[in-house]
């Protein structure tokens, strides 16, 4: 099954039936463009790579420029591939919008999260900080990270301080609010991993 | 782009709300369903502040109910929310009321407005 390739635009919310609030993620899912059609025969897999939003040819290196020419369309930022079980039926160039998740309750979204660059343990991990009074200085502090001689070492997995976000991530079965495909609007419930404008990756959940 | 986002927070908007304020007394009728059935509850109170705008907007209402005083906030585009009457207008000089939080008695109350 295919996928599109889509930006965040920020969230809002809509009411259901029952009048109870739904927080809802706009995004802007397409319209792709297949840029490549793979198959078993000729490439060892079937396969359909789909590319979305515009960039400026001189930014694109001549190598790409030629990938593009060949699908018949103007130089895109993202690609994405997406692999199928059987022959693929899209033809090179052809537009894909989210006519591709009729039928579809929800979604999977994959996204690069906020980056907070290097973050200590109570950003990063959720921790408490160390009391701040009675000549107390380990205020935010990493605390202990382990026993003494056995095993005298720290523990796999331990958290520590390090790079916090700018990580992909994936956030399974969101539920699809609504469609709208004149705009190209994907509508779903709660929230999507990344900044607004970020670029997602929307699939089809299984 | 940003504009695509404005599209769903103000576009068809209910504008069957009268137009209040800060300070008003508003009286809310809330649907509410039980066992099958529908009914409309009102709540009177003091508006004591506002959040959001377009679909997200939000008023918070204060009142006393026996003597205990009761905030509820209302998304103002919910459906739930049958309509408003505005049963006074008070004169306020701030934004947000939390200060009525702290007083209690003849120091709560809201000036009435002169004229509207």
């Amino acid at each position: 099954m295919i996928g599109l390739i889509g930006k965040k635009l920020g969230m809002t919310r809509r009411f259901d039936d029952e009048g109870r609030s739904v927080p809802v993620t706009v995004i802007q899912a397409g319209p792709c463009v297949v840029t490549q059609v793979k198959t078993a025969q000729h490439d060892g897999y079937n396969a359909v790579q789909v590319g979305f939003g515009a960039k400026k040819a001189k930014n694109t290196p001549l190598p790409m420029q030629g990938h593009f020419r060949k699908a018949g369309c103007d130089p895109l930022r993202t690609l994405c591939e997406y692999r199928l079980d059987a022959k693929p039926e899209f033809a090179l160039g052809q537009t894909v919008g989210l006519d591709v998740f009729e039928g579809a309750e929800k979604v999977d979204v994959t996204g690069t999260t906020r980056g907070r660059g290097f973050s200590g343990r109570i950003r990063r991990h959720g921790q408490q900080r160390g009391p701040a009074a009675h000549g107390s200085k380990n205020v935010r502090e990493s605390g202990g990270t382990g026993m003494h001689e056995e095993p005298g070492r720290v523990l796999p997995g331990h958290p520590m301080p390090g790079q916090y976000g700018n990580k992909q991530e994936t956030k399974k079965n969101l539920k699809i609010v609504a469609i709208d495909k004149e705009r190209n609007l994907l509508l779903v419930r709660g929230s999507v991993p990344g900044h607004r404008n970020g670029i997602v990756f929307i699939r089809r959940s299984r | 782009m940003s504009n695509v986002i404005d599209s769903l927070r103000y576009d068809a908007l209910r504008g069957d709300l009268p137009d209040f304020n800060i300070g008003d007394t508003i009286r809310v009728a809330v649907r509410i369903k039980e066992g099958g059935k529908e009914r409309l509850q009102a709540f009177e109170g003091a508006v004591i502040g506002q959040q959001g705008t377009g679909r997200e907007k939000t008023i918070t209402v204060r009142k006393l109910s026996s003597g205990i005083a009761v905030e509820r906030i209302f998304p103002l585009e919910s459906p739930n929310v049958a309509n408003i009457q505005v049963v006074k207008r008070g004169r306020v000089r701030r934004a947000k009321l939390y200060y009525l939080r702290d007083k209690s008695g003849r120091k709560a109350r809201i000036r009435e407005a002169r004229r509207k």
